[in-house]
């Protein structure tokens, strides 16, 4: 795993900033049993439309309040699979950050995140000193950096991928 | 400082002698359940578990298998429990939806970790356990490892008191408590008071269980003599309750008095800041379904109200009306006390225990544009069924005096001195 990298994001701003965005808008139930290319063309297909289309490898996520609440579906896993390298939000539903952490998503919760970027902007986030760029208008935030102890789980490419060096799987 | 229930519980399990918000902490897991949804062909096989004593598996989602892929999972799930020797293997015929048979079974004990793939793990918070919903990757971890970790947050706290009126369950004051609160991600929520020991095991799963739709962490209630002598009366294991300190600290405190409750309704879509009593819903919501199911509200309890309210009445002309009891045992003692049979001569469907409905798997997927009053889980859009369809919440007695009036009603009028 390349760790430095894995934990400075930088990419195009999507803006997903409503209030408790769900996992079922992410990956609906009908989806479940289906092969992983059909689950990520699921991905915002009814919420926003083509986006799968759009989206390009270190693209980052600026969500609202609440962002994934629903269920433990692994909607974080899709969107890492579709390249996006970060997630920021307001505040992150509790069961959707596990799944970003044991999938090797990084993500933050940062106030005030919604007015500081817009669709398009380049942002940088670096998830070991909570500082967020915005490149695009040459202006920083700092907040609470990731965890270390969560930081390790995703340096160490998630849980799969410790699991398999440990002999489990 | 003292510690919340919650916060005494992640200490005890991770070693140290008190924890704060903030800390991340890495416990031992009592109890790992496992559902039929994570076993299919592509799902990962643990080469060895930590300790299958501590496993359990329910199925619950798809079942009887609805479609050959379920079957297929469900022929893993079997093939996993020999090998790996789990005793506590709940297969059709013994299932029910997880949570209920973890209620029912005792799995779930005071002052124990529980985790479960399924978002409302929570519902076990109603016998003092910390329990919370977990991905697949993250169970699998947890089978074969044992541990996990888990991030203490501040703690959010119900004080109850008085007795609730007859017309009102803890459907009801959960959806008084979702306006009051609005969404609590991030927090704990405990629950406490005088008001605790008149609720009944079943409205206090209820209120536990629900406590995911307000995006709580853990949610824990005392356990209370109550708690303990069902616990007694199902299992031998040994534990110790968390009680909070008195000089617990806490976010925020609401004082809820039960006997001013009303019955209550959450508009579509979700359900922080989006509940109203039933009586002051303005607008008449003709329905097309309704349904009495789920972990949170397919209890006996919710099948007798709802029996004694459609009893010697019919179903309105073109409304559903689906009930699906939590458990195998529900439905059995549901049938030996005549309210499966009362439902059917109203003109309701009974069907086998089952998630079901509720997360829009099968028997009672709503359709295009149609209307739902539902006493499970869930309001989000495209939960039961088709996007456009719109779906409200109320109490199991709200959805029963609903299917007859054939629009969204209060249940008052349909209770009466009735018992």
């Amino acid at each position: 795993m390349n760790s430095a990298k894995t934990l400075i994001a930088e990419g195009r701003v999507w803006m997903f900033a409503e209030d408790n965005l769900n996992t079922d808008l992410m990956m609906p139930q009908t989806v479940f049993a289906k092969p992983l290319e059909i689950q990520l063309r699921s991905v915002f297909a009814t919420y926003r439309p083509g986006w799968v289309d759009e989206v390009r490898p270190g693209d980052v996520i600026i969500g609202g309040r609440n962002f994934g609440t629903g269920s433990s579906r692994p909607a974080s896993l899709l969107l890492k699979r579709l390249g996006v390298s970060a997630l920021v939000a307001e505040t992150i539903n509790g069961l959707f950050y596990r799944n970003c952490v044991n999938y090797a998503l990084p993500a933050l919760e940062c106030a005030g995140i919604r007015d500081f970027a817009r669709e398009g902007d380049e942002i940088r986030v670096n998830f070991v000193t909570g500082r967020i760029e915005n490149l695009a208008r040459n202006d920083a935030i700092e907040v609470a950096p990731m965890p270390e102890f969560l930081r390790a789980i995703i340096q160490a490419g998630g849980i799969r991928e410790r699991l398999k060096a440990e002999g489990y799987l | 400082m003292g510690m919340t229930m919650a916060e005494k519980i992640l200490a005890r399990h991770s070693g140290n002698s008190s924890v704060r918000p903030g800390d991340i902490v890495v416990c031992e897991v009592d109890k790992i359940i496992q559902i039929d949804l994570v076993f299919s062909a592509s799902a990962e096989m643990p080469k060895r578990i930590a300790d299958p004593s501590k496993v359990a598996i329910i199925l619950d989602h798809a079942i009887p298998a609805p479609t050959i892929g379920d079957a297929e999972g469900q022929r893993i799930a079997r093939e996993f429990a020999r090998r790996f020797g789990i005793e506590k293997f709940f297969d059709v015929g013994r299932h029910g939806i997880c949570h209920q048979v973890i209620l029912e079974n005792g799995l779930a004990l005071p002052g124990q970790i529980l985790t479960c793939t399924d978002s409302h793990t929570c519902a076990s918070g109603a016998f003092n356990c910390v329990a919370r919903g977990m991905g697949p990757l993250e169970m699998l971890q947890i089978m074969c490892t044992g541990k996990t970790w888990y991030q203490v947050v501040p703690t959010v706290r119900f004080d109850l008191s008085g007795k609730k009126p007859s017309n009102v369950f803890g459907k009801d004051i959960f959806l008084h408590m979702a306006g009051l609160a609005g969404s609590l991600e991030g927090r704990n929520i405990e629950f406490g008071g005088p008001g605790v020991t008149e609720l009944s095991l079943d409205d206090r799963a209820t209120l536990a269980t629900m406590s995911a739709e307000l995006s709580a962490e853990f949610t824990t209630f005392p356990a209370d003599e109550r708690v303990v002598e069902h616990l007694r009366s199902v299992t031998d294991e040994p534990f110790e309750p968390a009680e909070s300190d008195r000089d617990a600290e806490y976010s925020a405190v609401y004082e809820i008095d039960l006997s001013r409750m009303r019955p209550y309704v959450a508009r579509p879509d979700f359900i922080p800041h989006n509940t109203l009593p039933v009586a002051e819903l303005n607008e008449r919501v003709p329905i097309d379904q309704a349904f009495v199911g789920s972990c949170a509200n397919g209890k006996l309890e919710d099948l007798r109200i709802a029996a004694q309210i459609v009893r010697g009445r019919t179903i309105a002309p073109g409304v559903r009306f689906i009930v699906t009891p939590a458990s195998q045992r529900v439905l059995k003692e549901a049938v030996r006390r005549g309210y499966v049979e009362t439902l059917l001569d109203a003109g309701a469907v009974v069907t086998n225990s089952t998630c079901g409905a509720c997360y829009g798997g099968h028997m009672g997927v709503l359709g295009p544009n149609e209307v739902c009053i539902t006493s499970s889980t869930r309001n989000f859009k495209g939960r039961m069924g088709n996007p456009s369809a719109r779906i409200y919440m109320g109490s199991s007695a709200t959805v029963a005096a609903s299917a007859i009036a054939g629009h969204i009603t209060d249940p008052t009028p349909f209770i009466g001195d009735r018992s």
